[in-house]
């Protein structure tokens, strides 16, 4: 048995280090290091509830409205204040926009690219994917890049700009809408939609939305060329070298429930555990300090009276990250947990067949933007300009509150308690907190740490391609996840 | 693709991130006309490595290091994103370079020293930024700036090979116009020490004001102010706009195609300031000392400001106080002929 540590971990948001366990040409164990910790929830201690909107969306740059929307949430249920209807589709809006984004910065500069690497140049595929996906000089990331900066225009109407927004807010968005506004948030989304249907898909969004079984996405793949649109391309490569044989996840799967509507959400919130769905019940949910390098409390603890205090030198201790578990259990969250969920029965059908692993886990992501840009569309069309767009309402001085959402990575919770108007204690599960803790008090590895469990090492291979796809297949957010 | 005129050798680029949220990258991968890549092209930059764009990963970085380190490898352009980190009990165990026993803050000081150009990338590199708010957990600092302090990791004298100062271009996140017009003035040798402000931010965009070409400026004038985010006034009075005093182009040179912070419908946090993480009251709250705000311009007497303030408010037009307090124009402009024009 060797031991091997990897990183920087780069393309990924974030700093992340793998100490890997190889033996007989593959991982054995992994142990996942978050190794940068900068202590949002004390600096939020003693600040004014509204202030949080500052505060938390800097913990992250790639996903700062989800963050920002995780505060509002829980400041919204903390006032009881009713979003006008304008105000929640605007959020709506904001967010479908960061996650689309986030989808889509993923896919082409930070998971394709390593199609490209030379370790693959042998295979009959790699001359394709090396004119399209080779990081920086890539013909994708210079059609991508520009394409993504006129879509995030709609940051830039509805919200001022991005990231850092601080246009949501509890009672609803800052910024009203007018009918000019509109017309040419329709004119934006639909110069996404042409990119998409043109480069990504190569086919209408509805198209890929109708696909429903593993059998119906493996005809349209053969239905065309695999340079036919960058899905394709990809579903054709991941298929020949074996991605759905990676990264397999423990089949647990929990989603807050994305996009808010009339008490609702466009993707349903709740768990599925061995195909079935089961109910979300925020209390189940406990953080496990046994890997961490934090300061331990008698036993796992409800985020709502959470602990995050440093102890670099914690007994055990190998990360700054946390180890939530749900109902004891080990979860996965992200794109495959929402649509899973939600029921899609294209991922419902893949995850049955060869459950969660690095391909499926792509997949959803893709068939997420092709249902959420619809979405946006019907929302953008639903605002009624004249009508308001904000309540307000009064703070009071003491309470606890949670607030729920899903960012592009999975299941965001910030819960917040707050005693004579000052914050008295915040804690933030942040996704890939979830996907990428360590081993709680009972020795079991997180999510990631068990996908990577029996990973191939080819021959003479220092930092393991296998490894860089599963990693890379959970979109990991490091940042957020150590907060 | 061709060079700036001057400037014979492509230059190579390293960004380091520390202690921050990578959100000045993500904000510079929205650069348009022309996009990032072909911005960096266009001023023959080449990246030497970049966390989120490059293919290089694990040992190749740490080879590369070593390399710029010893000085086999020249480093043009040095780049720092987020705070650097000191803690805990400054060993800055809190942030270690990934694979490798090293705190960031020991490699970042042994290569700046060696980079022809030192860049700080973001508030948290040039200040400390968001990360050194509250009690500071991480002991955050800036470069060549602890907060308000100069010191920071690289101490006040820290000069870059080229001679010129660590270049802070600031803000939260940093607009990707300033980051790419910084680039494109270093690759064409056109930067000079007299282009930096007095904290060592780029004068093109810190000699501007947030409150220049604020679409709210009519409301301004005549203290006609909102109450509540989402109302159309100006926001000084009630909550919390420090664009009169904050420097920085947000307002001319616009982000994500058409936004700014005032345009979407929330103050100005003074974000590309120093200390910005801790004022002394709620972001959106304008403090007020006998109902008088306490942060008025900087450059104009406050005897003065309160004298006009009271003019102006007694000649608000009605139109003006009606629209500053909704969410879009209930009274429109009267025509010429003395009708609203609708
Ligand atoms: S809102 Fe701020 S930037 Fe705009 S006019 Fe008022 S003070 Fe100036
Ligand atoms: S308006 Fe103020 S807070 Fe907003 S980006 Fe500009 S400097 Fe920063």
């Amino acid at each position: 048995m060797t031991r091997r540590v990897v990183g920087p971990f780069n393309r990924v948001e974030g700093d992340l280090e793998i100490k890997l366990d190889i033996d007989g040409g593959a991982v054995r164990a992994a142990f996942i290091n978050s190794p940068l910790f900068r202590g949002f929830e004390q600096i939020l201690v003693g600040k004014s509830p509204s202030d949080a909107l500052v505060y938390t969306p800097r913990i992250c740059g790639i996903c700062s409205v989800s963050q920002s929307m995780a505060a509002a949430s829980a400041l919204a249920a903390m006032q009881g204040v009713a979003i006008p209807d304008n105000g929640a589709l605007v959020q709506n809006l904001v967010m479908a926009a960061e996650n689309t984004a986030d989808h889509l910065t993923h896919f082409y500069l930070f998971f394709m690219p390593d199609f490209a690497r030379a370790v693959y140049r042998a295979e009959p595929w790699f001359g394709a994917a090396e004119a399209r996906f080779k990081a920086v000089s890539g013909t994708a990331a210079r059609e991508v890049l520009p394409a993504r900066a006129e879509f995030l225009h709609l940051m830039g109407i509805l919200a001022g700009r991005w990231p850092h927004t601080l246009g949501l807010q509890p009672g609803g968005t800052t910024r009203a809408v007018g009918g000019s506004e509109q017309v040419r948030l329709l004119a934006t989304v639909a110069s996404l939609r042409r990119f998409l249907e043109t480069s990504l898909f190569a086919d209408t969004l509805e198209q890929v939305t109708a696909l429903d079984s593993e059998a119906a996405l493996d005809a349209w793949m053969d239905a065309a060329p695999s340079e036919r649109g960058d899905l394709r391309h990809f579903l054709v490569v991941s298929k020949v070298m074996g991605l759905d044989k990676l990264g397999r996840g423990t089949g647990r799967y929990l989603s807050y429930g994305a996009y808010g509507m009339n008490g609702g959400h466009a993707f349903r919130r709740g768990i599925v555990e061995a195909g079935r769905p089961r109910a979300f019940r925020s209390a189940e949910i406990a953080e496990d300090h046994a890997s961490s390098w934090l300061a331990r409390p008698a036993a796992p603890a409800h985020p709502s009276h959470g602990l995050t205090l440093p102890e670099p030198d914690a007994p055990g201790g190998y990360t700054w990250c946390k180890a939530p578990r749900l109902a004891g259990s080990v979860v996965e969250v992200g794109a495959l947990a929402r649509q899973i969920v939600d029921g899609h029965p294209l991922i419902v059908d893949l995850v049955a067949r060869g459950g969660g692993n690095a391909r499926t886990r792509i997949i959803a992501r893709m068939l997420e933007i092709a249902r959420i840009v619809p979405l946006m569309e019907a929302w953008v069309r639903t605002i009624r300009p004249r009508e308001p767009f904000c309540a307000h309402a009064a703070m009071p001085p003491d309470g606890e509150c949670e607030g729920l959402v899903e960012a592009a990575r999975g299941a965001l919770g910030h819960w917040m308690e707050v005693r004579d108007g000052r914050i008295a204690n915040y804690q933030i599960v942040a996704p890939t907190t979830w996907n990428f803790s360590p081993r709680d008090e009972n020795g079991v590895p997180g999510v990631c740490e068990q996908a990577l469990v029996d990973a191939p090492v080819r021959e003479g291979e220092i930092e393991p391609v296998a490894v860089q796809h599963i990693v890379r297949s959970f979109d990991p957010c490091m940042v957020c996840t150590v907060h | 693709m061709q060079n700036l005129p001057g400037k014979p050798r492509r230059l190579n680029l390293l960004w380091l991130q520390s202690g921050g949220c990578g959100g000045c990258t993500l904000s510079l991968i929205g650069a348009e006309s022309p996009d990032l890549l072909t911005a960096l092209d266009i001023a023959g930059i080449d990246l030497a490595w970049h966390p989120s764009l490059s293919e290089a990963t694990g040992f190749e970085l740490h080879e590369l290091l070593a390399r710029l380190i010893s000085g086999e490898e020249p480093l043009d352009i040095l780049c720092l994103e987020g705070s650097v980190i000191r803690g805990p009990r400054g060993t800055g165990r809190f942030h270690m370079l990934s694979g490798s026993e090293r705190p960031m803050k020991d490699l970042i000081a042994d290569l700046a020293p060696l980079a022809n150009h030192v860049v700080a990338v973001g508030t948290c590199a040039a200040f400390g930024g968001i990360t050194a708010a509250g009690d500071n957990p991480s002991d955050a600092c800036g470069l060549v700036y602890d907060g308000r302090e100069p010191g920071g990791l690289l101490g006040p004298r820290f000069r870059a090979r080229s001679g010129l100062p660590v270049i802070n271009v600031s803000g939260c996140p940093v607009h990707p116009g300033w980051v790419v017009e910084t680039f494109l003035q270093l690759a064409g040798g056109t930067l000079t020490e007299a282009d930096l402000d007095g904290i060592g931010r780029p004068r093109f965009y810190a000699d501007h004001l947030v409150h220049h070409g604020c679409t709210r400026n009519e409301f301004y004038e005549f203290k006609a102010s909102a109450r509540n985010l989402s109302e159309m006034g100006c926001m000084m009075e009630h909550l919390g706009c420090m664009g009169t005093q904050v420097h920085a182009d947000c307002n001319i040179r616009l982000w994500n195609g058409e936004g700014s912070c005032t345009r979407g419908g929330y103050p100005c946090i003074s974000c590309t300031e120093p200390g910005f993480e801790e004022l002394d009251h709620p972001f959106t709250l304008t403090p007020k000392r006998a109902g008088i705000p306490v942060g008025l311009p900087t450059d104009m007497p406050k005897a003065w400001f309160v004298a006009l303030a009271s003019l102006s408010k007694a000649a608000t037009p009605e139109r003006l106080r009606k629209n500053a307090v909704a969410d879009h124009i209930v009274v429109p402009p009267v025509g010429r002929q003395g009708k609203h024009q609708k």
